[in-house]
């Protein structure tokens, strides 16, 4: 066990922490999931997953992008319905229809974006989620709240407006939120995501003194340090399955191992890089609110396959995006085949040859109430005024054939299912392109029209079509890939040759190893 | 399945027919016969040819503008300022008709030219508002809507008043070569005519089966999306603008060349917002929009008889309008309603 008590916080702290009300009292509960199962059509979210979590205990919940970890645990906030198995508080089952429902029960999660109400202010936002009464107390409420922050050793202004706050303090609001109506299991997605070190301290202090109350904390994260600094036992997930479980401490290549499954050796792909670049960064430097890329330099050349790893939101998105032309940069160059765009819009890249697949599909990529036809329609280069409706509708026809999509040319794209929206995606992008920017390239396919899409890339490839894509599949990485590299909060790894690496050393690059 | 379809055939009337009993309760509650009231009305708008010619002749600017806020609908748009666009229209129109001295056959053209450059650009700044600086057209077109009335009053109290003296109400008449031939004696120009029927006829063709008509649907739906398909959306936005403008203006200009025959006061008479209305009722069922307009029209023009004959203030036909597009918001599209609506499948959680 690894409770460091010494490293309590010094800014959250409020002077007076002796004066506190002494004492949490709490049950003490005990969790236990049987083969939950949860399918997003093709996709096994949760494949019969059974723990069983005991009381004062902090749990980590470990897994890569997509193993279930967030859907695991919003079946046991009530916020998902299983679609079979059984969940057992204090060995009775629990119907948690929602998460009113599991907090009534006593199960508690905070997600990475708190659910509050920013205009609403720190006391009202407090007060929102307590049993109706029409007269609400504001001053017994107040009482509460300020008691409850003592001893969680949290400083909350309670006339503060919620979008004031940082979302450490959020966080810290929404934990005392629950706390104060019962909770006795914390769940907590990703939480060290966007707060500071500081606000870090102050939130592991107080979920080891919850621990230390009986309450069961879990932490769902990726982050393998804190997981070792924080939790006494962690659960792997992989594919919608739990594939181990370890004692803390316990060696990190050994959790990484567990995350990421022993890739089989395969044929080796055959090579497609020609010599020219296809695409060169110089010094690129990009910079958004919650993450910034600096000074950074890559070739990917013509016929190559490039592969970024990383946790979603290290970068990856960013680098693509820059690519595509849809976020400005804040330094460096892009040259596409010896040209320098930098200062190209992204339609003007776009007819340079660049495609962009972004990884939403109703959101970003496919209009809802547009058919399949009228988009191929748009997508093509306009040939005169009047859309020649015959010449798309074969057009269409013959990439729905091509593409094997489940659709017909009028069919509009939101009635089509979310593969053979994916599909649709691919079946948008023209002919000859030099480089194609993909996000998450088969993310909800099934292997085998995974496997399709991939030999159409890889046709293209060949034509000398150079791609950059963002996968959370190491297997997909190192399968397709030529090179990969990481990216972790913003800065890309060294690149490696697909051929030579492993899931070990990827694991490595993705944890910030450079 | 029989029945659904024969109900959602019969759907749309049935708004107006309520709209109908509640104006109709109206009526009588002032005690007036719901029958007389409504036959008063009918009389008024098409009891003999002069009033059926003044119902089409207020339809003629209805229909333009509308035809022009299907584009900005299109496009996702809320086009609040189409009724400066028409003053601007107006006010371009008045000024050649007021200072161009020219002989008809070059005239008319021009004044028309005018008046849609006048309220394309009115509608583009709108436009850039929105596009450039982050201003929701809805507001920006209201304060444009301001200053376009503004501008009018100031150039019928200053630089144009007539000869005699500003008299805050109009310009000096204008000259007879600068007006649209007119029908008999009506306020109907039958060249307008043509023209809003050949714009409806063009606007439906355009978002029909045009790629720019395409790039405007896509826009509206998802411009996120569009925009990633190759649909650059500030141009596209801005074009549908001036187009809503362009139309809007021209709407203008037969204001003052035809129904008027100088630059007034309140040149619109608010028919930029009753074509607002007018859209909602028909959303993007372009053919519909010239029938929806002459039942404006109509009641608009017909009330006016209701007041002579039932002492009934004529704003009752304000009121059955209203009412009107109230019940057809709130029935709405009966999918909507009966709650039908496909896709709602359930998504993976994004992890």
């Amino acid at each position: 066990m690894l409770c460091k008590e010494e490293s309590v916080p010094q800014v959250a702290l409020l002077p007076n922490v002796q004066a506190c009300p002494s004492g949490l009292v709490g049950g003490k509960m005990q969790v236990s999931l049987q083969n939950i199962r949860k399918y997003f059509g093709a996709v096994r979210a949760n494949d019969g997953i059974s723990l069983t979590l005991a009381p004062g205990r902090i749990y980590g919940l470990l897994g890569e992008n997509g193993a279930g970890k967030s859907t695991l645990m919003k079946i046991l906030s009530g916020y998902h319905k299983a679609d079979s198995g059984r969940i057992e508080l204090d060995g009775r089952r629990a119907n948690l229809g929602s998460p009113a429902d599991a907090l009534a029960s006593g199960v508690g999660m905070i997600y990475q974006d708190p659910l509050d109400i920013p205009a609403m202010r720190v006391l009202d936002n407090f007060l929102l989620g307590r049993d109706a009464k029409v007269v609400l107390s504001r001053t017994t409420a107040a009482k509460a709240l300020l008691d409850q922050a003592c001893k969680m050793g949290f400083h909350i202004e309670l006339e503060a407006c919620i979008e004031t706050l940082t979302l450490g303090e959020r966080q810290q609001l929404e934990l005392l939120r629950l706390l104060s109506l019962g909770a006795e299991v914390f769940i907590l997605d990703e939480p060290t995501t966007g707060i500071s070190a500081e606000q870090k301290e102050s939130l592991f202090s107080s979920l080891r003194k919850l621990s230390e109350e009986g309450k069961t904390v879990i932490l769902v994260s990726h982050k393998l340090p804190e997981v070792q600094e924080l939790c006494h036992q962690v659960f792997v997930l992989r594919r919608g399955k739990l594939v181990g479980q370890a004692d803390i401490p316990c060696p990190t290549e050994q959790l990484v191992r567990m995350m990421f499954e022993e890739v089989p050796s395969r044929q080796k792909r055959r090579s497609l890089v020609r010599p020219e670049a296809a695409l060169d960064l110089h010094g690129l430097a990009v910079s958004t609110e919650r993450l910034q890329i600096k000074d950074m330099d890559l070739q990917v050349r013509a016929g190559e396959v490039f592969g970024l790893a990383g946790l979603e939101g290290s970068g990856q998105r960013l680098l693509l995006q820059a690519c595509a032309g849809l976020l400005p940069l804040a330094g460096g160059r892009i040259w596409l085949a010896g040209q320098d765009v930098s200062r190209w819009s992204y339609h003007r890249r776009r007819d340079k040859g660049v495609a962009y697949v972004p990884s939403g599909r109703l959101e970003e990529g496919l209009v809802a109430g547009l058919s399949l036809m009228e988009h191929v329609a748009l997508a093509s280069p306009q040939r005169g005024l009047v859309v020649d409706r015959r010449f798309f509708t074969q057009e269409t026809q013959a990439r729905i054939d091509h593409y094997r999509i489940v659709g017909r040319p009028e069919t509009r794209v939101e009635a089509l299912s979310g593969g053979n929206q994916q599909r649709s995606l691919y079946a948008l992008l023209r002919e000859d392109l030099r480089l194609i920017l993909i996000e998450h390239p088969t993310r909800g396919l099934d292997v085998r029209s995974a496997e399709w899409i991939w030999e159409l890339l890889l046709r293209r490839v060949e034509q000398g079509t150079a791609i950059l894509f963002a996968s959370a599949d190491l297997d997909e990485l190192i399968e397709r890939s030529d090179r990969i590299a990481a990216f972790s909060g913003g800065v890309m790894s060294r690149a490696v040759a697909a051929s030579e690496t492993s899931a070990d050393e990827l694991g490595r690059l993705i944890g910030g190893e450079r | 399945m029989n029945r659904e379809r024969l109900l959602r055939g019969i759907w749309p009337v049935v708004p107006v027919v309520a709209a109908l009993i509640v104006t109709g309760l109206l009526l009588a509650a002032f005690g007036v016969s719901p029958l007389d009231g409504f036959g008063a009305m009918l009389q008024g708008a098409f009891g003999d040819p002069t009033r059926t010619l003044s119902v089409l002749a207020f339809w003629v600017p209805m229909t333009l503008a509308a035809s022009g806020l299907v584009v900005t609908l299109t496009a996702g748009l809320w086009n609040i300022g189409v009724e400066g666009q028409i003053v601007m229209g107006a006010v371009a129109a008045s000024g050649l008709a007021l200072k161009l001295d020219a002989p008809r056959g070059v005239l008319i053209p021009l004044e028309l030219l005018a008046a849609m450059v006048a309220g394309a650009l009115w509608a583009g700044l709108a436009g850039i508002l929105k596009t450039r600086g982050k201003v929701h057209e809805i507001f920006g077109g209201l304060a444009l809507n301001g200053v376009a009335i503004i501008a009018t009053n100031y150039l019928i109290s200053g630089p144009w008043q007539p000869p005699e003296g500003g008299t805050f109400r109009g310009t000096a008449p204008f000259p007879a070569q600068a007006m649209l031939p007119l029908y008999g004696e009506s306020r109907l120009s039958p060249l307008s005519f043509l023209i809003a029927l050949v714009v409806v006829i063009g606007v439906y063709l355009v978002l029909r089966g045009t790629y720019p008509g395409l790039r405007l649907k896509g826009l509206g739906k998802n411009p996120r999306s569009a925009f990633l398909l190759g649909v650059s959306s500030e141009r596209e936005a801005l074009l549908a603008m001036m187009a809503c403008g362009a139309l809007a203006g021209l709407g203008g200009a037969v204001r003052v060349l035809s129904w008027f025959d100088s630059l007034r006061q309140s040149i619109s008479g608010g028919i930029g917002y009753l074509a607002l209305m007018v859209v909602m009722l028909a959303g993007f069922r372009v053919l519909l929009l010239p029938l929806i307009t002459l039942f404006f029209s109509a009641v608009l023009s017909g009330s006016i008889t209701l007041q002579l004959r039932t002492q009934l203030h004529s704003s009752l036909g304000g009121i059955l309008t209203g009412v009107l597009v109230l019940l057809v918001l709130m029935f709405g599209d009966l999918r909507q309603l009966t709650g039908r609506a496909s896709g709602a499948k359930e998504e993976p959680a994004d992890e």
